[in-house]
């Protein structure tokens, strides 16, 4: 079980942003404890990912607060983010593909010698040490990422996400590219990383993933949340009512 | 980022001698069309394109626009483009030449021919091309102008500052020093030329040789020590043959004679000496230098390129690419100013309608040069390489007696083929 007693990792305390008149996300809180895995789920729109690049510094939220480890957190970009150990692996991967994977995982934060030029020795040899860790078959260090696979590009885009001892770990639907025994992978790279003490923010589609991977499953639709609900707690169906009819389920309202 | 990878892709035997070399491939053909252009036109010209006195001039009439090149590669490797170089070169050129002629003697009594002159209008003019880039960067970045339409408006605007600056008139002569940065005015002589091709053949050894002690220290594949000494024969040889053509061409008689006059010596008789490497030689070698440091191993350059090749990526690792434009620009508008001095005391004057056209030839030898205009892809070394290739073309035909609407069609059709080329390559070599 998760100890629930102290401080929140991550607050999100009545979140609102509009684009242009739409309430993409409306009035949303939600928490995340050390080592927890809330899942993030709702229809394409519901606002989940809206909501989510709010914490990782994509967008700036138009009301509500954002609090880490109980203070008030400012970020305004997606620097301020990472400063606060907030990292995100993103749907689109946000590699450059022309860059190679050291490149890639060091972009923003290279590693530099004493007369302040990029090290590329270094970081190729960093590099190789996390992604022996992460995908042992990984071998092309020198090619531009765009070269890659699927699953060694997201591989890349892990590895930079949790290189840099990250508390918070943003996974927006991390496995849509993935075939089966990748998909495994991050499963089990999840259930490492929360065993660390890392919390985890999941959005994905798939509900059985979610009922499997997550303690906490959070709900969103038109951009406003439909309530979290304890994943042992309810079915499967359940949670696809609560996705598709907005509603939570009858046994858990009262 | 275009260097060929370690891993050998041809199974031929040459392919592997050249992955062994780890020689960009891309670069070899550039050489090559080089080569068979030089070759062509020696042949043609009855063995007058590859003498030490053309090869002195073709160096010289590059610089101007090899310089603007290596900037262009970062504007168009951020997906952006610079239409205003040569108007810019045209308005740094203009305020150098007032500054020196006018406001320097009418301000502060400092005349042509004082040792302060020419080192206050190169600062005075390098300000002015940073001030202006960096505004047009801002235009650009912050204010989310496309760059194809500030740019634009800059080129006439530009240029016509340049003309409202002098009244459209020629200025000059301009200070001797100034001169010297020109090309033939001034040159390093042979001793001086020997001594500085050493120190280049030294410093790409060296470069080789700690690139190497790099690899190995971290456990990386490196080359065989073969391979090695053939890619350091080949720069040592390249460096030392390039300084004794430029040293082989020789100073006339007359004009030597005169230079003795000037020191109130007399001539030996018989006496012969080379112009050796030109100073805009020089000047153009340290912006190479410099750029291909700037964009392989420093942070700048790293952002630059990964801006290049996907923005939102970027953006979402923290990098402020707004101000990256800005820096970008402004690098652009440095690179004019220096390529100003350049154009302008190789003239001895500034003109009105100095650097006209040149935005053209800049995009051109950084396109020719292997820099994809979709951003993300591009080197120093091919925009260098690039604008040497359009010169010879030019004065090539120039020498072999092509009308100039002939010549430009050519110029223009071998830019048109050198992308299409390119692109069947990449396609060829797969995603590298």
């Amino acid at each position: 079980m998760i100890d629930r007693s102290g401080t929140p990792l991550v607050e999100l305390n009545n979140i609102s942003l509009s684009f242009g008149g739409v309430k993409a996300v409306d009035d949303v809180s939600v928490d995340l404890y050390p080592g927890e895995v809330v899942g993030l789920l709702g229809h394409n729109g519901a606002g989940k990912s809206t909501l989510i690049k709010c914490l990782s510094g994509a967008y700036q939220k138009d009301e509500g607060e954002i609090r880490i480890n109980g203070e008030v957190a400012k970020i305004n970009n997606p620097r301020d983010a990472r400063g606060y150990n907030v990292e995100t692996i993103y749907q689109t991967l946000a590699l450059a593909d022309n860059l190679d994977a050291a490149s890639n995982l060091f972009l923003g934060r290279e590693l530099v010698n004493a007369v302040g030029l990029v090290d590329d020795a270094a970081m190729e040899a960093e590099t190789r040490k996390i992604m022996g860790r992460l995908n042992p078959n990984f071998q092309k260090f020198s090619s531009p990422v765009k070269a890659l696979s699927g699953g060694q590009r997201q591989s890349v885009a892990i590895a930079r996400a949790v290189y840099f001892n990250a508390k918070v770990l943003i996974m927006d639907e991390p496995t849509a590219a993935l075939g089966p025994q990748e998909t495994q992978m991050v499963a089990e790279l999840i259930q490492e990383l929360r065993k660390q003490g890392l919390g985890i923010f999941l959005i994905d589609h798939d509900v059985h993933a979610v009922k499997e991977l997550c303690d906490r499953a959070a709900v969103m639709k038109n951009g406003a949340l439909v309530g979290t609900v304890d994943v042992d707690a309810v079915s499967t169906d359940d949670i696809l009512a609560m996705i598709i009819a907005g509603k939570k389920p009858e046994h858990l309202a009262a | 980022m275009s260097d060929a990878t370690a891993e050998p892709k041809g199974k031929s035997p040459r392919g592997t001698v050249f992955a062994a070399l780890e020689i960009d491939t891309r670069l070899l053909g550039m050489i090559g069309a080089f080569a068979v252009i030089c070759l062509l036109f020696n042949v043609w010209t009855d063995g007058r394109f590859l003498t030490p006195r053309n090869i002195f001039n073709l160096t010289i009439q590059t610089v101007s626009v090899a310089i603007m090149a290596t900037g262009m590669v970062f504007v168009i490797v951020t997906r952006h483009i610079d239409l205003s170089v040569g108007a810019l070169l045209a308005t740094c050129s203009a305020v150098m030449a007032m500054t020196q002629t006018q406001f320097l003697p009418n301000l502060f009594g400092l005349g042509l021919g004082h040792p302060l002159t020419p080192w206050l209008t190169i600062i005075v003019g390098l300000i002015t091309g940073a001030v202006i880039g960096a505004f047009h960067g801002y235009l650009v970045g912050f204010l989310a102008i496309p760059a194809f339409i500030v740019t634009l408006g800059g080129l006439l605007v530009w240029r016509n500052v340049a003309w409202f600056l002098t009244n459209g008139q020629t200025i000059g002569p301009l200070d001797t020093t100034f001169q010297k940065l020109g090309g033939i005015n001034g040159t390093l002589g042979e001793t001086g030329s020997w001594i500085l091709g050493i120190l280049c053949v030294l410093a790409a050894l060296y470069g080789l040789w700690s690139a190497r002690r790099a690899k190995i220290r971290h456990g990386f594949p490196a080359k065989p020590v073969w391979a090695e000494a053939v890619m350091a024969a080949i720069v040592a040889g390249s460096i030392l043959s390039f300084v004794g053509i430029l040293n082989a061409y020789q100073i006339p008689s007359r004009r030597l004679a005169k230079m003795f006059e000037a020191q109130g010596e007399v001539m030996p008789e018989g006496f012969t000496t080379g112009y050796g490497v030109p100073l805009s030689v020089l000047i153009l070698i340290a912006v190479a230098i410099i750029m291909t440091i700037v964009a392989t191993k420093t942070r700048l350059g790293r952002y630059i390129f990964a801006t290049g090749g996907n923005p939102d990526a970027a953006e979402l690792s923290g990098i402020d690419t707004r101000m990256l434009t800005v820096k970008v620009f402004a690098i652009v508008g440095i690179l004019c100013a220096i390529s100003a001095v350049v154009a302008s005391a190789r003239l001895t004057f500034h003109s009105n309608d100095i650097g006209t056209l040149d935005e053209l030839r800049v995009i051109a030898a950084a396109v020719i040069g292997g820099t994809a205009l979709a951003g993300g892809v591009g080197t120093i070394y091919g925009a260098i390489l690039g604008a040497l290739i359009m010169q010879s073309l030019q004065s090539g035909m120039a020498m072999v007696g092509v009308d100039a609407p002939y010549q430009n069609i050519v110029v223009g059709i071998v830019l048109v083929l050198a992308v299409l080329v390119d692109g069947i390559y990449r396609k060829r070599a797969g995603a590298d």
